[in-house]
C-alpha cells in the first residue's frame, strides 16, 4: 500500500512544481515528474508477487507466475506520447527565450485579461 | 590535424566512435528484428538506430552525421515509416479486417514468424529512429541559430 | 451478432494516412497538400453521412481491430452520438479546410500545417470511436499535440507564449485521465469500456467510481475549458491562425472534452444525481463567467474565445439536466456552436487577412468594404446571440426549456440573463467592426478571396438553416438518435458485449 501512496505523494510533487515554479524549464521537469510518477503506478498495479517477466517462452520453461503484462505495453505507449511533448515544449521553450530573452514565467506575461 | 578545421570532439572519441557506431547500429536492427522474439520491437531498436546517429553527431559535428542521414531524408523516412504501418493495417482489409494478421504465423521462435508483427516493427523502428534524430537535431540546431542571434 | 462495418477504423486510417502522405509529396507544389486535405475531409463527411445511416438502420455497430475478440482486442464502437459526433468533425473540418486553402498562402510550410491539421483530425475521431479507455487516452494525446503545435504554428512571441501556457494545462488533464485509466484498470483488469461498465456494475463499489470520476471530470474539463480550468483557453485560441482558432473552438474542445466527458461518464462510469448537479453547476459557472469576461474584451478573437467558454457552459447545462429533451437540446446546441463559432472564427480571420488587425477599436465600417465577410458575421453574431430564426435560438431555447420542465428555475433564469449578455457583446462586434462610416484607412479594403467566401457562405447558411434540423424527419435522423445515447447509459455495455 505504501508503494502506491509514494506514488501519488510523487505525483503531487510534480504537480506542486508545475504551480508554483515560474522557470520554464522547472516546470517541465515537474511535469516529467508528474507523468512518470503516473507510469510507475502503473507498473506497480501490474506486479504480481513472484511473478516473472511476461515473456514467451519454448515449452520447459514454465512462464507462470508472471506479471500482468498488459500495463507494460501501455505504459511505453504512454512514455512515447510523453517524449513527443516533452521534446516539443522543450523546443518550445528554447524559442520563448530566443523571443524573450528569460524562462521566467513572471516576465513573460504579455497575454493577459 | 589542427583542430580549428576538425569539428567535433577529440581524437579518442572520434576513434572509439568509428569503432563502435556500426555496432551500435547493428544492435538497434537485431532489437528490431528480433522484437517479436525477445524483449524490444520497434520502438526500442528505433531508439537505439537514432542514437548511433545522434552519436555520430556528437563525434564528429553535425555535417558528417547529415552525410549519413541528411535533415530531408530523415522527413521522408519518417513519413513513409509511418505510411508503411498504417499501409499494412490497411492491407488487413482484404482478410478479415484492419489490423488484420494476414500473413502465415509460421512456427513460434523462427525469426521469420508471426505475420505481419516483424513488418510492423520495421515500419515503426523507420518512423521512430528517423523520428527522434529529427527531433534531436531540430533542437541541437535551433540552440546553435539562437545563440548566434545574441 | 453485433452489426460491424469496415467504415469504422477509416475514420481514423484515412486522416493519418493522408497527413503522412502530405509530409511525403506535399513539400514542393500547392496542389497536393490543399487537394489532399480536401479530399480527405470530404470524404470523412460522405463516412459519416454513411455511418449515421447505417446507425438508423442498423443499431450500435461495433468493429473489432485485427478480428480480436471483444475484451482482449481493441474494440471500436458506432452508435448515434459517435456518428453525430463524427459528422460534426467532418464538416467543420471540410470547410476550415476550405477557408484556409487562401488563408494559409501567408504562411510558409503549409504542407505542416496541413500534416498536423490532418493528424488532429484523426486524433479527434479516434476519440470518438474508440471503445478502450487507453485507445482515448491516446488519441487524446494525438489529437492535443497536434494542436499544441497548430497553436504555435506562427511562431512569434504571443503565440509561443500561448503555445507553452495550453501545452501545460493540457499535459497536466491528460496526466489526470491517465492516473484514472490506471486506476480503473487496477480495480476492473480490463480496458474495454463495455467490459469495464459491467465489471464496475457488478462491483457495486462507487467508491472507486467517485475518486476515478473526479479525476476524469478534472482531466476531461482542462480540455474542454470549463470555468475553474479556463485559464489557457483565451489565450490558445485567439493566438492560431484563424482557421486553427476555429477548429480548437468549434470542435476540439468538444470533441476531446464534452464528447469524453459524455462517454465516460453516462455510458461507463454510471451517472448520479450528484454528478448531474456538478455538471450544471460548472456550466452554469461558465456561462456566467465567460460572458462577463467577453463583454470587457476589445480583441476581436478573445472576445470570441470568452464567448466560447460561456456556449459550452450552455452544453454542459443541457447535458446536466438529464432529461431527454436537455440531452438533445444539448447535442443540438452543440452543433450550432460548432457552426457559429467557427463562422466567427473564420470571419475574424477574414478580417485580420483583408485588414491586418484583431482590435475593435481600429475597425470601423468594414461592412461597407467587405459585404459578404459582415452579413456572415452578421448572421453568426445572431445565431450565438439566440435571435430567431437563427439556429442558435431553437437550441438556446430548447436547453431553457429542458431546465424549466426538470425544476432548474435559477439555471434557467440564469441562462436567459446570459443570453441577454450574449447579444449585448456580439451587438459591439458588430458596431464597432462593421457598422458604421468607413475609416479613411481602411478605404482600400479589398474583400477577401473566393474560397474563403465560400466557405463562410456555407456556414452562414448552416447558421440560418440549422433550425430546420428540429423538423420531425430530420430530428430523429439526425438528433434524437444521438440523444438517446444518454438515456441507454450503461445499458449500452451489456448490448455491445452481448452482441459479441
Amino acid at each position: 500500500m505504501a508503494v502506491y501512496v509514494l506514488c501519488l505523494v510523487l505525483f503531487c510533487v510534480g504537480i506542486y512544481a508545475i504551480l508554483s515554479k515560474r522557470n520554464l524549464i522547472k516546470i517541465i521537469i515537474g511535469l516529467i515528474v508528474a507523468e512518470h510518477a503516473v507510469n510507475l503506478f502503473f507498473i506497480l498495479v501490474a506486479y504480481r508477487i513472484g511473478g516473472r517477466a511476461p515473456i514467451f517462452e519454448p515449452p520447459p520453461v514454465s512462464i507462470e507466475p508472471m506479471v500482468d503484462p498488459l500495463p507494460h505495453a501501455l505504459v511505453l505507449t504512454a512514455i512515447v506520447i510523453g517524449i513527443a511533448t516533452t521534446a516539443f515544449m522543450v523546443a518550445l521553450a528554447m524559442r520563448i527565450y530566443e523571443k524573450y530573452g528569460t524562462y521566467d514565467i513572471a516576465r513573460i506575461r504579455e497575454l493577459r485579461g | 590535424m589542427s583542430k580549428e578545421r576538425q569539428p567535433g570532439m577529440t581524437l579518442i572519441v572520434k576513434t572509439v566512435t568509428r569503432l563502435t557506431v556500426g555496432l551500435i547500429l547493428l544492435y538497434g536492427i537485431y532489437v528490431v528484428t528480433h522484437g517479436h522474439l525477445t524483449p524490444g520491437g520497434g520502438f526500442a531498436g528505433g531508439v537505439v538506430i537514432a542514437l548511433s546517429l545522434v552519436h555520430l553527431m556528437l563525434a564528429f559535428g553535425g555535417d558528417v552525421a547529415f552525410k549519413t542521414l541528411s535533415k530531408s531524408g530523415a522527413a521522408v523516412l519518417e513519413a513513409i515509416g509511418a505510411l508503411l504501418f498504417v499501409g499494412i493495417a490497411i492491407i488487413g482489409f482484404g482478410w478479415a479486417g484492419f489490423f488484420f494478421n494476414f500473413l502465415p504465423k509460421g512456427t513460434p521462435f523462427d525469426l521469420f514468424s508471426a505475420g505481419i508483427i516483424p513488418l510492423c516493427n520495421i515500419a515503426i523502428s523507420l518512423k521512430v529512429g528517423a523520428g527522434l534524430f529529427s527531433v534531436v537535431i531540430a533542437i541541437v540546431f535551433l540552440r546553435v541559430a539562437g545563440s548566434e542571434r545574441e | 451478432m453485433m452489426p460491424t462495418s469496415p467504415v469504422i477504423p477509416l475514420f481514423v486510417a484515412v486522416p493519418l494516412a493522408g497527413a503522412f502522405a502530405i509530409a511525403l509529396l506535399g513539400k514542393k507544389t500547392r496542389i497536393i497538400p490543399n487537394g489532399m486535405a480536401l479530399i480527405v475531409t470530404g470524404g470523412l463527411i460522405a463516412f459519416s453521412i454513411i455511418a449515421m445511416r447505417m446507425f438508423s438502420l442498423f443499431g450500435v455497430h461495433t468493429y473489432k481491430l485485427g478480428a480480436w475478440p471483444a475484451p482482449f482486442g481493441i474494440v471500436m464502437v458506432l452508435d448515434g452520438l459517435t456518428a453525430f459526433m463524427l459528422f460534426t468533425v467532418s464538416l467543420i473540418a471540410f470547410l476550415v479546410i476550405l477557408f484556409s486553402i487562401s488563408y494559409m498562402e501567408r504562411y510558409s510550410g503549409r504542407w505542416q500545417f496541413y500534416t498536423l491539421f490532418l493528424l488532429m483530425v484523426a486524433g479527434m475521431n479516434g476519440v470518438i470511436v474508440t471503445g478502450d479507455m487507453f485507445n482515448l487516452f491516446v488519441f487524446l494525446e494525438v489529437a492535443a499535440v497536434a494542436s499544441y503545435a497548430l497553436v504555435a504554428f506562427g511562431t512569434e512571441k504571443h503565440e509561443l507564449e500561448a503555445a507553452f501556457k495550453y501545452a501545460v494545462m493540457g499535459s497536466v488533464g491528460s496526466l489526470f485521465v491517465l492516473l484514472a485509466i490506471v486506476w480503473l484498470y487496477s480495480y476492473t483488469s480490463t480496458l474495454n469500456m463495455a467490459d469495464m461498465a459491467l465489471a464496475l456494475q457488478a462491483a457495486g463499489s462507487t467508491r472507486v467510481a467517485l475518486v476515478t470520476g473526479v479525476l476524469l471530470l478534472t482531466g476531461f474539463a482542462l480540455k474542454a475549458a470549463i470555468v475553474p480550468f479556463h485559464a489557457w483557453l483565451p489565450d490558445a485560441h485567439p493566438s492560431a491562425p484563424a482557421p486553427i482558432s476555429a477548429m480548437l473552438s468549434g470542435v476540439l474542445i468538444k470533441a476531446l472534452g464534452v464528447y469524453a466527458i459524455c462517454r465516460v461518464f453516462y455510458s461507463v462510469l454510471g451517472v448520479s444525481p450528484q454528478l448531474s448537479m456538478l455538471l450544471m453547476v460548472l456550466g452554469v459557472v461558465s456561462m456566467s463567467v465567460g460572458v462577463l469576461l467577453a463583454l470587457r474584451q476589445w480583441d476581436l478573437k478573445r472576445l470570441l474565445a470568452y464567448s466560447s467558454i460561456s456556449q459550452i457552459g450552455y452544453i454542459m447545462l443541457g447535458i446536466g439536466i438529464g432529461t431527454p429533451l436537455g440531452f438533445m437540446a444539448a447535442l443540438f446546441h452543440l452543433f450550432n456552436h460548432s457552426v457559429f463559432k467557427s463562422l466567427l472564427f473564420l470571419g475574424s480571420g477574414a478580417v485580420e487577412y483583408a485588414t491586418g488587425t484583431r482590435d475593435l477599436r481600429e475597425m470601423g465600417g468594414l461592412g461597407k468594404r467587405m459585404k459578404l465577410t459582415s452579413a456572415a458575421m452578421l448572421s453568426g453574431s445572431m445565431s450565438v446571440a439566440g435571435i430567431p430564426p437563427f439556429a442558435g435560438f431553437w437550441s438556446k431555447l430548447l436547453i431553457i426549456v429542458a431546465a424549466v420542465q426538470a425544476g432548474y428555475y435559477w439555471f434557467a433564469i440564469i441562462a436567459v440573463v446570459a443570453s441577454m449578455l450574449t447579444l449585448s457583446y456580439v451587438m459591439r462586434i458588430m458596431r464597432y467592426g462593421f457598422l458604421g462610416e468607413l475609416r479613411e484607412k481602411w478605404a482600400g479594403v479589398r474583400e477577401v478571396p473566393f474560397m474563403m467566401k465560400l466557405s463562410l457562405g456555407l456556414l452562414a447558411l448552416i447558421c440560418i438553416l440549422g433550425g430546420l434540423l428540429l423538423l420531425p424527419g430530420a430530428r430523429e435522423f439526425f438528433l434524437t438518435q444521438a440523444a438517446r445515447t444518454f438515456s441507454v447509459g450503461t445499458q449500452l455495455a451489456s448490448r455491445i458485449l452481448g452482441g459479441v
